[in-house]
């Protein structure tokens, strides 16, 4: 089947780890433009799906559909190549390079190794480095070396990171993990800003954040879609309520 | 001018301006041909140490099998510096003139067919570089496309390192058995034994030497550099930024074997001969150790440890012939345990900061001094003990420790 108008069509996807079905006959469809949360309790297999997507985990069965391209038997680097870009849980940044140098990492062009011999930091490199910077909050930051940045710096940076690579499909996993009111206020705004022209899934706890952002939500439990729709549809249902908001 | 100034900084020509004067100038001066021809040879291993700086202090792999490169370029410089020792005229009271002695101590009666490419001078050179990088690529490619890596990847280096020797040392009709290849003479009939040859080898040495640490500093400069960095450090990161991961560390082993292969044939050259103890597991380790102690993020620190390391093996070998190994080994982990850094590292923590902190003591001394020099001559010596030195400044991790 082909799925020509969505971003992501995911249809049938399981995988097993010895047996254990961490993801089970799933079928989900992300549109172009859209921010869409994934909830669920812990273990529900909400990372491991990322983790499907993006090729840290290979799937058992089933297919990833990303822009009408098959997925599941393609390299790491390939998909992000393609336009998908991913953000660990903890924060994934290297902390003994500078903010700057983070950032120039990132930027698609020299991937191979005879490309990146030859990669020069040209004036559009520093220039698309300096407007990301200004959009995460570290614009003045560039030269500071990252192990040095807060939690919500290093969270922002790695979200950077990704934006260097103008992705069309974004993963973020936990993004407001560990981060202050603030933090989290300014990173509710970071995303409906980096959201327009192209699909982002998010996976976050955090309820309020997630009514803040979310154009639809979905709702995982033991490897399977429980509920799918706005958030005030989810919330109100019994078997949502039942498993991971409680009475 | 601090456009020059950040571009020598940068590729911090400075320490390596004082390398070449070190090993161009003052060295040459102050020993004999003797004690240069060592020099020489100490700085073939340097070679082998500025690869083992790009690939585990900036690539994060440890080899414990470099010998192999430097033994295969060694061997294939050998090979050619044989069969032109060999000629039937000089070996004519084998039983079969001109092929390598030691194939005639073995009943060869032939040269064997891998070796008749060994006469072209040209194919040797080639063979050099190219016989290691091929070695390098096929286990590094082996490897790390399966993601193989920390120890796995340091005890199948050693294991290719044990291999290698048991198979020099067992096919001694063609290799020369566990003596090696020895009295390799002529070199396209310039005679390399003599003072003036041992002297323009040397410097063919050094000068190579340093265009290999330029080499290797402009390519941890660049954009790959920056990448060796980060996959040291979150090679998940960088694999799911699009990188093909192991593409550029098997670039980085390659070209480490390709350093190592020169180092080799330099070393056959100057020394002239070479025997599998330069290969095996021991050798190997060694040159790791001289990579420690210079420092495994300095290109130019690795050329100081291995001569460090060297000098200190001969001068206790020479001194204390029972104690020497000892005194190596305590000088090698009291190293690892005080600077982890080594060498470089320490003059960074250290010195540089003592440095800065003196040349500020001293400039507010005599901006202090100087209104009221004419009253208090003597207080100006006092005020420049007095005033304290600023803060030792902490070392600015990896991007400042490649001196």
């Amino acid at each position: 089947m082909s799925n020509t108008d969505f971003a992501l069509a995911i249809e049938d996807l399981t995988v097993s780890f010895d047996g254990f079905k961490a993801i089970d006959d799933l079928t989900l469809y992300i549109d172009k433009n859209e921010l869409r949360v994934i909830i669920g309790p812990n273990g529900a297999g909400k990372t491991t799906l990322l983790d499907l997507i993006c090729g840290k985990t290979r799937a058992t069965g089933g297919s990833i559909k990303f822009k009408n391209e098959e997925l599941t038997r393609m390299a790491e680097h390939k998909r992000v190549r393609l336009g998908i870009g991913r953000k660990f849980q903890t924060p994934s940044i290297y902390e003994n390079l500078s903010v700057f140098q983070n950032l120039e990492v990132s930027y698609p062009a020299g991937r191979s190794v005879l490309g990146a011999l030859a990669f020069k930091c040209t004036d559009e490199v520093k220039a698309r480095v300096q407007v990301v910077a200004e959009d995460i909050g570290l614009g003045d930051k560039l030269d500071t070396e990252a192990g040095l940045l807060s939690h919500g710096q290093k969270q922002w940076l790695e979200i950077g990171m990704l934006l260097m690579q103008e992705p069309e499909l974004l993963m973020l996993d936990e993004p407001i993990a560990g981060m202050s009111a603030r933090e989290r206020e300014l990173t509710a705004e970071l995303l409906q800003r980096i959201c327009k022209n192209r699909a982002v899934i998010v996976i976050e706890h955090d309820m309020e954040f997630v009514k803040r952002i979310a154009h639809k939500v979905t709702v995982m439990h033991q490897g399977k879609i429980l509920a799918e729709g706005p958030m005030e549809k989810v919330q109100a249902d019994p078997k949502v309520i039942d498993v991971y908001l409680g009475h | 001018m601090n456009a020059l100034k950040a571009w020598i900084l940068r590729y911090q020509l400075a320490s390596l301006v004082l390398l070449t004067v070190l090993l161009a100038v003052v060295l040459p001066l102050a020993l004999d041909i003797f004690r240069l021809n060592l020099v020489g040879k100490y700085l073939t291993y340097a070679f082998v140490a500025i690869g083992l700086v790009m690939v585990w202090g900036y690539g994060g792999v440890l080899s414990l099998g470099q010998g192999v490169f430097f033994g295969l370029g060694g061997y294939a410089m050998a090979m050619f510096l044989k069969l032109e020792a060999s000629d039937p005229i000089s070996t004519k009271i084998q039983s079969t003139p001109g092929i390598p002695d030691f194939m005639d101590w073995n009943q060869i009666t032939e040269l064997p067919s891998f070796w008749i490419p060994f006469k072209s001078l040209p194919f040797a050179l080639a063979a050099v570089i190219v016989v290691p990088t091929l070695l390098a690529w096929i286990i590094s490619f082996a490897m790390f496309k399966r993601r193989v890596g920390g120890v796995y990847f340091a005890i199948i280096t050693q294991a290719v390192a044990l291999i290698l020797t048991v198979l020099i040392i067992g096919q001694q009709g063609y290799t020369g058995g566990v003596n090696g290849m020895t009295d390799l003479k002529t070199l396209w009939g310039w005679d390399t034994r003599t003072d003036s040859a041992k002297y323009i080898l040397y410097y063919v040495c050094v000068a190579l030497l340093i265009g290999s640490i330029i080499l290797c500093r402009w390519i941890q400069t660049g954009k790959v550099g920056t990448l060796l960095l980060a996959m040291r450090d979150k090679e998940d990161r960088v694999r799911f930024s699009g990188y093909d991961v192991a593409n550029f560390k098997v670039f980085t082993f390659c070209l480490a074997a390709a350093l190592s292969g020169i180092g080799g044939a330099m070393f056959s050259l100057q020394v002239g001969f070479m025997s599998p103890s330069f290969v095996g597991i021991v050798p190997s380790i060694e040159m790791v150790i001289y990579a420690a102690v210079g420092g495994r993020m300095s290109l130019v620190g690795a050329v100081y440890g291995t001569l460090l390391v060297n000098a200190g093996k001969t001068y206790f070998s020479e001194s204390f012939p029972e104690l020497w190994l000892f005194l190596m080994a305590g000088l090698f982990i009291g190293v690892t345990m005080a600077f982890p850094m080594g060498l470089a590292g320490l003059w960074e923590s250290h010195v540089v900061p003592w440095w800065k902190g003196r040349r500020e003591a001293l400039r507010q001394a005599s901006e202090q001094g100087r209104p009221s020099a004419a009253r208090l001559p003597v207080d100006t010596s006092t005020a420049a003990a007095a005033s304290p030195a600023p803060a030792a400044t902490l070392p600015d991790g990896v991007s400042r420790q490649g001196v």
